[in-house]
């Protein structure tokens, strides 16, 4: 398997860089962020606000199959350019975090691919550090849910 | 001042963790190790050089030659959670990729 995201968190630092390079135009890289109906698809979220402008707002949201909100998510957009970048905050709800502010950069490499770069920043190294380690947690807990799930049919 | 690496940017590159895979199985010198790629020796050497000087590779004597040994205890604390975190976003992305190469503008 291509090991093609490459994420950067240097020790001590309070930010995240991921860069990722698309076989893709930059304008249908851009427009994956742009559309919400697409940004729902590779989220695995539900949109609820896009406001793809300066001041704009956005808010996702994530039920389980029972329709249950786990996961809501939302910010404020500080600048949207299209094919070139977009300037936002991003505050999980319900979580300790606060708000990370995250710059993204869309870059075509030729007419063909692209490139994006994602700095998060947050308020601090050990907050960088807790938001790091949130995947790693949650595949445990999916694991043992998931088992959970497994031994609660065998009764 | 030495400048301290930084384990977290070490393994950020490719060619580095191709560089720890390759130790892993056996100590190897550094040209052993610079076969394996197509970059100059040089190159190689440089990445060798910040992978020693984060104490993921450690260097052992054995009469004139240089043999690199992995040291994994360093690799266990970052790669933990760092791998996850890349896991989530590459996933992502596989998917983004797939769904925008099939787009077709509707206008």
């Amino acid at each position: 398997m291509e090991r093609k995201t490459q994420v950067q968190a240097g020790n001590g630092q309070q930010d995240i860089i991921i860069t990722r390079e698309f076989d893709l135009p930059v304008a249908l890289l851009f427009k994956a962020y742009e559309d919400p109906e697409i940004v729902a698809q590779w989220m695995g979220t539900k949109v609820i606000k896009l406001e793809n402008k300066k001041h704009g707002g956005y808010q996702f949201e994530t039920s389980d199959p029972q329709g249950n909100v786990v996961f809501r998510a939302n910010g404020v957009i500080h600048s949207f350019v299209p094919d070139k970048n977009i300037t936002r905050t991003f505050e999980m709800e319900n979580a300790p975090f606060g708000p990370q502010l995250e710059f993204l950069e869309f870059e075509a490499l030729t007419d063909d691919t692209s490139k994006l770069t994602i700095q998060s920043i947050f308020r601090s190294n050990a907050v960088r550090d807790e938001q790091l380690k949130l995947p790693f947690a949650f595949g445990i807990n999916m694991a043992h849910n998931r088992l959970q799930e497994i031994v609660s049919k065998l009764k | 001042m030495e400048l301290r690496r930084d384990v977290f940017q070490a393994i950020a590159d490719p060619t580095r963790r191709a560089i720890i895979a390759l130790v892993a199985m056996q100590a190897m010198t550094p040209t052993a190790i610079a076969e394996n790629f197509d970059s100059s020796r040089q190159t190689i050497s440089k990445h060798i050089q910040i992978l020693t000087e984060c104490e993921l590779l450690k260097q052992e004597q054995n009469g004139r030659e240089i043999y690199y040994h992995f040291n994994p205890k360093k690799m266990k604390e970052i790669a933990a959670f760092i791998e996850p975190y890349r896991d989530m976003w590459e996933d992502r992305f596989q998917k983004l990729e797939s769904i925008m190469k099939k787009y077709k503008p509707k206008k």
